[in-house]
């Protein structure tokens, strides 16, 4: 650009396909061409198959392990025990609980026990066969009430509770003017990421380190856990992440990470391992399935005075991120009303069932569909109107949570329920198309359809709690005018890339970002999950952009003898005091920036015995409203619409916080109507999408969406995380729904309690119900 | 007794693969991926619940998960890397557009059922592409992108045939 043309038009606007655009994902193209490369995409000439061999036994003893038949194969490489991994035989995120390969016990239908290395996947699975494990079966844990009164056995040398924590605030007395109660059940759900776990070892060259890529979502936290358990120093394990296929929590925990790593070590040759659906389906960890009882006390206008609560997670046979993940879930037990009172009490348990931990909604999913349906309750107790009662009690900034917290963030409750109510409701149904039916395609609903609606709100945690002191960094380089950036935050579909090519932008003026290899060549982003990455990744690349925008300013005030002080950047112009002095592509031609910036936010504090303490970051509020249709004879139903308003503080890409909203619906979908890992005497029963279903573009209905924008001055730019917000209240607004068709059908008296909704629930209403109502 | 095939001859978006070896029921997927070098499709589920696999055998949408390579030797193939030549670019745009893709695994096998439910219904609805794409897994976006933009491809090719 010459100066001629620059100076003809000197107009600040903002840069195009910056933040606040519906910018198009920078990967997008490669993605619709079937370019992109996922990390099960990744070949390396030489390599070795790897396949894990796994426990059939939800406990047992592990008397002898004979590998000898396997490793004799032709093509087998290496067969690995417990008695192969040089380093920590033990990971995990909190807790360094649970064992690469299982020693003298095995404790989940699944847990690894060996892991061979083959010319090829055939020869794998044939040598898996050929290892054989002598097993004393032990009487399995599978009663998580067992684990809490301490009559059965430790099954772990950890013992049998990962946790228990209490809440006391208020006057623990208190008895309300109107109490209801209920017990509420929520099954195990899977991430069920359509990307396989995959990943790819390289053995460094001196052989005592290794290359990996993986599709993960911490980097940094996998190198740490990984080189613990290989036994080597973290500069001797490099990651780079492969192309990732969905994560929703499923990815934050070791899955093949170490077995392949060990694998390249021990054989010096590339390891390519990619699990299978039903391998997948046992090789992570779920959502923990839950049973909470809540008794909330009211006066008689509504006003919400007390809430009492006992939570109890089943968190499987290893500890994974169980605690963290019921703090959460305590925490958020008043949902986000006002409340001043409460007596909560959660438990985190270990069982023989499949691990639990982190899940997109992380313990507030299973929180807020039992307060949601005693606020259900409560609305028909106080014969009020269920959005009446929730914006009588809605929160707002200022006020408390139960833990003593104070909510600083911006607090638009009652907006987004107001807004969600005023979204339009869906026409009656005209067509008469078999999709339009509950039960689709396949099943038949007869002429007695009956449409319910309802509604609920949520409050969700934003990042991490408890005092962790958790960062994000990100490199900022511009050299030649174009913008080159460097993190390490997993880019798991949900478009982080995006909005940092928008931040460089708006920040910088300059319009050619590039990304280098997301990988450990830089420090830590932290974790994507918890709805973090665009406060805290997002925050870090705004400081790098800052940091070098000042070097820019300091170069420009030195070039044309300016007053520092009173440059700025603006849309693509350095000004000075308003006036635009040059452009900052100009400006930059021919000079080098760069600064390297750490993102930190805000402290938080751990909690004390009775509960109390700021644990908390920040908080995000959405609302729900649901429209289905049931037929209460088949017991079949169908969503027909969702409506949703979410405080997402500023939306900085708003095609993207769309999709993030659709898609967490339809995860909370899922949990409502259908999805549920299915475990008998701890064995899986449907690890398959045969079996375990997932919404279809059949079972989704249209979601209505208004973007609730109000910019939270504590957050970077603004914006808040809208990742996990829009999963949580849309579950307990189907079922509230669901319960409004019943009665209208006459069919129910009491509510659902329990998701999923199976058929029986709808079918036989009236007659499966545990809870019970107060006066 | 049924000769068990172990090479072929596979026509993939126009040009011949000749490719030995096979085991014996290798599925379409794993040789275009492991043999052909093709990577585009993907499997999610392997056993024909996802769709991410989805190819075109002369012209008709199958899972190739679910299809043995040797069954379908000497016909004419299109995966995800041929689709956009095969006129398909206006979609494969219209899910970029239109925000459809988010991880994008499920995004190939998409795009490829979206064009096979287009050659057959150059006009659906809602609920026709609904239906037309049951098959098709997405775990991230909720499907409502998807089907604007199917239906903005569909509108766009109505006014530009
Ligand atoms: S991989 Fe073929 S349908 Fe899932
Ligand atoms: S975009 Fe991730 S599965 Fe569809």
């Amino acid at each position: 650009m010459t100066t001629t043309s620059t100076s003809e038009r000197r107009e600040v606007t903002a840069i195009a396909g910056g933040v606040g655009e519906p910018v198009l994902r920078p990967d997008g193209g490669a993605k619709v061409d079937g370019s992109f490369e996922f990390s099960s995409d990744r070949s390396v000439d030489g390599e070795l198959w790897a396949v894990t061999v796994r426990s059939p036994h939800p406990r047992a003893r592990i008397l002898n392990v004979d590998v000898s038949a396997a490793v004799a194969l032709p093509g087998v490489a290496a067969v690995i025990t417990a008695d192969d991994v040089p380093g920590v035989n033990g990971f995990g995120l909190i807790a360094s609980d649970q064992p690469v390969f299982a020693v003298d016990e095995v404790r989940f239908v699944g847990e690894p026990v060996a892991a061979v290395a083959a010319t090829d996947a055939e020869t794998c699975a044939r040598a898996a066969e050929l290892v054989v494990v002598t097993y004393e079966v032990l009487e399995p844990l599978l009663d998580a009430e067992r684990a809490i009164d301490g009559t059965f056995e430790p099954i772990h040398p950890d013992g049998n509770l990962i946790r228990h924590q209490r809440i006391v605030r208020g006057d623990s007395d208190f008895v309300g003017e109107v109490i209801v109660e209920g017990t509420y059940e929520i099954g195990m759900q899977d991430q069920a990421f359509l990307g396989l776990e995959a990943a790819v070892a390289v053995p460094d060259a001196d052989g005592a380190g290794v290359e990996l890529l993986v599709a993960t979502q911490w980097l940094h936290e996998d190198r740490r856990q990984i080189a613990t358990c290989l036994g080597v120093d973290e500069e001797r394990v490099k990651l780079t992440l492969g192309g990732v296929g969905g994560a929703f929590g499923g990815r934050e925990d070791i899955s093949l990470q170490v077995h392949v790593s060990l694998l390249a070590l021990v054989t010096g040759r590339p390891v390519r391992a990619a699990y299978s659906r039903s391998e997948s389906f046992i090789g992570h960890v779920h959502r923990h399935p839950a049973a909470i009882w809540m008794r909330h006390h009211a006066d008689r206008d509504g006003t919400l005075r007390k809430v009492e609560a006992r939570f109890v997670l089943d968190g499987g046979a290893y500890a994974s991120t169980s605690s963290a993940v019921l703090i959460n879930a305590v925490t958020h037990a008043q949902g986000p009303y006002r409340c001043e009172n409460a007596v909560v009490d959660g438990y985190a348990v270990r069982t023989n069932h499949l691990p639990c931990g982190a899940m997109r909604g992380f313990g507030v999913v299973q929180a807020c569909f039992a307060h949601e349906r005693q606020m259900d309750r409560l609305a028909a107790a106080c014969d009020m109107d269920p959005v009446d009662l929730r914006l009588l009690n809605a929160m707002e900034t200022g006020d408390h949570l139960i833990t003593g917290q104070r909510v600083e963030n911006v607090a638009p409750v009652a907006r987004c329920i107001r807004e969600t109510m005023a979204l339009p409701l869906p026409e009656p149904e005209t067509e008469d198309h078999v999709l339009s039916l509950p039960g689709g395609a396949g099943l038949t609903a007869d002429g007695s359809v009956v449409r319910g609606v309802g509604m609920a709100v949520s409050i969700k945690n934003l990042m991490y709690s408890e005092g962790f002191d958790d960062y994000s960094t990100a490199r900022c380089v511009v050299r030649d005018g174009r913008v080159a950036l460097k993190f390490a935050t997993a880019e798991v579909g949900q478009g982080f890339v995006t909005i940092a090519m928008q931040i460089a932008r708006t920040e910088l003026g300059l319009a050619d970002v590039d990304f280098e290899s997301i990988d450990t060549a830089v420090g830590s982003a932290g974790s994507t999950s918890a709805s973090r990455q665009t406060w805290m990744s997002g925050g870090a690349v705004v400081e790098a952009c800052r940091g070098v925008v000042g070097q820019i300013l300091d170069q420009v005030a030195t070039d044309r003898e300016l007053d520092r002080d009173g440059l700025r950047i603006e849309g693509e112009w350095v000004t000075a005091d308003g006036v635009p002095v040059v452009m900052v592509a100009e400006a930059v031609a021919g000079h080098l920036f760069e600064f390297t910036a750490e993102y930190h936010h805000p402290e938080t504090t751990e909690l004390d015995e009775y509960g109390q303490g700021d644990c908390h970051t920040a908080f995000a509020f959405t609302a729900h409203r649901a429209v289905v249709d049931v037929d209460p004879d088949l017991g079949l139903l169908r969503v027909v619409q969702i409506a949703t308003a979410q405080d997402v503080g500023r939306a900085l890409n708003p095609l993207s916080v769309v999709g993030q909203i659709e898609g967490g619906v339809a995860q909370g979908l899922g949990l409502a109507v259908m999805e549920e890992i299915i475990q008998t005497n701890g064995v899986i029963r449907n690890a398959s999408f045969t079996d375990y279903l997932i919404p279809t573009i059949a079972d989704m209905p249209p979601v209505v969406i208004s973007l609730v924008e109000e910019p939270d001055p504590r957050a970077p730019l603004g914006a808040k995380g809208v990742g996990e917000p829009p999963c949580i209240s849309v579950t307990p607004a189907i079922v509230a729904a669901v319960d409004d068709a019943l009665r209208k059908a006459g069919r129910r008296v009491s509510p659902l309690t329990r998701v999923p909704i199976r058929p029986q629930d709808i079918a036989l209403a009236g007659e499966g119900s545990t809870a019970t109502v107060g006066s | 007794m049924k000769r068990v095939e172990t090479e072929c001859t596979l026509t993939v978006n126009g040009v011949d693969h000749a490719v030995s070896g096979l085991h014996p029921g290798e599925s379409l997927l794993d040789t275009l991926r492991e043999r052909c070098g093709l990577r585009g499709s993907k499997g999610a589920c392997e056993e024909g619940e996802c769709g991410s696999c989805t190819v075109l055998v002369d012209g008709e949408a199958v899972c190739s998960c679910l299809t043995m390579a040797a069954a379908v030797s000497g016909r004419s193939i299109v995966t995800v890397e041929g689709i956009g030549e095969a006129g398909a670019a206006d979609l494969q745009d219209a899910f970029l557009r239109a925000g459809a893709v988010q991880c994008g695994f499920c995004t190939p096998g998409l795009i490829v059922a979206a064009d096979a439910l287009l050659t057959r219904n150059s006009s659906p609805s809602v609920d026709e592409v609904r239906e037309g794409l049951a098959g098709n897994l997405c775990r991230c976006t909720g499907y409502g992108r998807i089907v604007e933009a199917v239906l903005d491809t569909a509108s766009q090719r109505r006014e530009q045939p």
